[in-house]
């Protein structure tokens, strides 16, 4: 078994606010993260698929291709962009960097072909915070 | 021969911009800042280093006690940037684009105001792992 990596990046503008509640507690919970003028992030993307490498190519699979879907159906959607307001498949989500990395598998499961295998999400919101995502 | 020693911090902050010129039309700074221009703004991890050039200081062995320039920068730069809308939430890009060149003299102007004039100061600043500016050169 094979893992092949793909890594992306992207830089997005967020805040971590949650509507529902008072700007008190928003303040209590996220601290600087919740400043209503937004902050950002440089984030590095790590997309690994795992599989068996084929006999007539040597590859799991194309890497070119892996970059193509990941940068039309993620980078494309999220880079220079406001998680919060300009992007569909976060709408009415809370713009954690759990709920992005979840949001991601998603947007990637859809768009490979059904043999290619996600292994796992790693997704850098700052080089020192990082979350993976297994699909489990 | 001189014993001249550069001392280097290493901060860094997080925050939302945008590069746009009010004195122009939207197709135009959309045609000169691309995506970067997004009215809903974008951001970046900056990573901040500190040159301090100087002579080691015959009782301390120190050229700048590191730990004093952290809380400088900490205090006068990071308190002001840091989770910060750079466009909307400080008074340094008022009047011009917080583009990496122009945050990196504004944190100049600040730190050479706080750091004594016989160290010289040089600043460098990443806007992502690939961009970053120095000041001044």
């Amino acid at each position: 078994m094979i893992y092949l990596t793909r890594v992306e990046h992207f830089n997005a503008a967020h805040k971590l606010y949650n509507p529902a509640w008072s700007k008190e507690k928003n303040e209590i919970v996220f601290g600087k993260c919740a400043n209503e003028n937004w902050h950002g992030h440089n984030y590095e993307l790590y997309v690994t698929i795992k599989g068996e490498p084929n006999a007539d190519t040597g590859f799991l699979y194309d890497v070119k291709k892996l970059s193509d879907t990941i940068k039309e159906h993620v980078i494309e959607l999220l880079d220079h962009k406001n998680l919060n307001i300009d992007v569909e498949f976060l709408k009415d989500k809370m713009c954690s960097t759990e709920n992005l990395v979840i949001g991601i598998w998603q947007q990637l499961i859809m768009h490979l072909p059904t043999e290619v295998k996600l292994h796992a999400i790693k997704l850098y919101e700052t080089p020192r915070i990082f979350v993976e995502y297994f699909g489990e | 021969m001189n014993k001249k020693v550069a001392v280097f911090r290493k901060e860094h902050f997080n925050a939302a911009h945008r590069l746009f010129n009010p004195a122009w039309d939207e197709k135009q700074n959309d045609a000169v800042f691309g995506k970067c221009n997004n009215p809903n703004y974008h951001g970046h991890n900056y990573e901040l280093e500190v040159k301090v050039v100087g002579e080691p200081d015959p009782e301390t062995g120190y050229v700048f006690d590191l730990k004093k320039l952290s809380d400088i920068i900490n205090e006068n730069v990071l308190e002001k940037l840091d989770h910060k809308n750079l466009n909307l939430d400080t008074v340094y890009f008022e009047n011009i684009n917080p583009t990496a060149e122009n945050i990196v003299i504004v944190i100049y102007e600040i730190l050479r105001e706080k750091i004594d004039e016989k160290f010289d100061l040089q600043i460098r600043l990443y806007e992502t792992e690939r961009n970053f500016v120095e000041y001044p050169v």
